[in-house]
């Protein structure tokens, strides 16, 4: 039950702070205030997605290591090279599933062993289907360690797409917040007031002086 | 399903406590600043001094960003601490200096609608959280197909350590070209809309 609610938790936090923010922009008439209420429900939209990126045990999606340079067109499939991730991955099977928050740590590990092992090559290059049948058949460890291999790569990341979506709707979101304000000003100068019911009040007053005229 | 994995841990390796605590303690800071959160949010509701409702906006700004840090998310919280904590900050602080300081009481007739609304959607929306993956679940819809194929790719294709901005810029240039589209045409809508009354320019400007 408590597992059921901490798994869930944050989906239920950013679900009040929506509201909140649906709420101030229901209920205030100040529309500096109605737009600050939507900057609430939008930021919570944000936590929201960087939620459902994180995965647990994963790392900032930054490549580790020099990874940039070593990827280049390097093959090996062979028996030994197999063989080699086997053991690398058996040995440590026990950091991984005890250790996920720290995997990275456990991981760089397997990296030297790996290293010493079969120099100049590295692990992600490892044919993808290979890696994952060792991780079914020897690995009834943790979740993480097998979402690792199963992604195919060997230090886990969080997922980078909401990342980068939350980074274009920030700046996005400033800039039509800034279209709103300005609107705000001009609402202001027209009227001499940004409250609502009193845009409404002088509204239905001009219309009632031109049923007059 | 981590909490198992922990417990399953604690009882078998040599030194569990550690990080038990470290996982608790990883929770507790999470709980805490979205403990925090909902009680900005709140504040700002009944504040009516515009003035403490933007530096309070602020602090929320400012809070996500940290929450996005805990998260693993570090590009995007620096974009929030900056753009969201700072630069909207000083917009919202503008548009208050040219439009008004206080805002005027809501009669009471008028919040319990919202109230029914907020309340009604809000329960939907946590009823639909039953069938979400777990937090930080690996095998999540979410997690499973284009993020890891980035993930996978990046070293081959672009040779920028940093995924994020591989993908922001390479992968999905137009993504960003689209961004940066919309952030000029919200510049120049602004300066229409203010450009005739404010001599010398832009105070609700752009980012």
């Amino acid at each position: 039950m408590i597992e059921f609610i901490l798994a869930r938790y944050n989906y239920w936090i950013v679900i009040a702070l929506m509201m909140t923010g649906l709420y101030i922009v229901f209920s205030r008439g100040n529309l500096v205030k109605t737009l600050i209420g939507l900057n609430l429900f939008q930021t919570s939209v944000f936590i929201f997605y960087i939620t459902m990126g994180k995965v647990f045990g994963g790392t900032a999606p930054i490549l580790l290591g020099g990874h940039a340079e070593e990827g280049h067109g390097e093959e090996h499939g062979g028996d030994h090279a197999e063989s080699t991730h086997g053991t690398a991955y058996g040995e440590h099977e026990d950091s991984y599933a005890s250790d996920p928050l720290h995997e990275g740590g456990a991981v760089n590990t397997i990296e030297e062993t790996h290293a010493e092992l079969s120099p100049g090559e590295s692990l992600h290059t490892a044919p993808e289907g290979a890696v994952n049948e060792l991780a079914r058949a020897e690995t009834p460890a943790g979740d993480v360690a097998k979402a690792a291999l199963d992604h195919g790569t060997e230090i886990l990341y969080s997922n980078p797409l909401p990342h980068v979506l939350i980074l274009t709707a920030i700046v996005v979101g400033v800039a039509t917040t800034a279209v709103g304000l300005s609107l705000a000003v001009r609402i202001r100068e027209a009227y001499g007031t940004v409250e609502e019911d009193r845009l409404e009040a002088i509204d239905n007053q001009d219309d009632r002086a031109e049923v007059l005229v | 399903m981590s909490m198992i994995l922990f417990f399953a841990a604690a009882a078998s390796d040599a030194e569990p406590m550690m990080e038990v605590t470290g996982q608790a303690a990883s929770v507790a800071i999470e709980i805490l600043i979205l403990t925090l959160l909902v009680a900005t949010a709140v504040s700002m509701i009944r504040m009516r001094q515009l003035f403490g409702v933007a530096m309070l906006s602020g602090i929320y700004s400012l809070l996500s960003a940290a929450f996005f840090v805990a998260l693993d998310a570090v590009d995007v919280a620096f974009t929030e601490a900056a753009v969201g904590a700072g630069v909207s900050t000083v917009l919202v602080l503008s548009g208050i200096a040219l439009t008004a300081k206080r805002e005027m009481p809501v009669d009471r007739r008028r919040q319990l609608l919202p109230l029914l609304i907020v309340f009604v959607t809000g329960g939907a929306l946590v009823y639909s959280t039953i069938d979400m993956p777990a937090f930080g679940d690996p095998q999540a819809p979410a997690n499973a197909y284009v993020g890891a194929e980035y993930i996978a790719q990046t070293p081959q294709d672009v040779e920028v350590p940093n995924i994020v901005t591989a993908v922001l810029a390479s992968y999905r240039g137009f993504d960003t070209l689209g961004e940066t589209v919309v952030v000029f045409t919200a510049g120049l809508a602004c300066l229409l809309l203010l450009g005739t009354t404010l001599r010398g320019g832009g105070k609700g400007g752009r980012d």
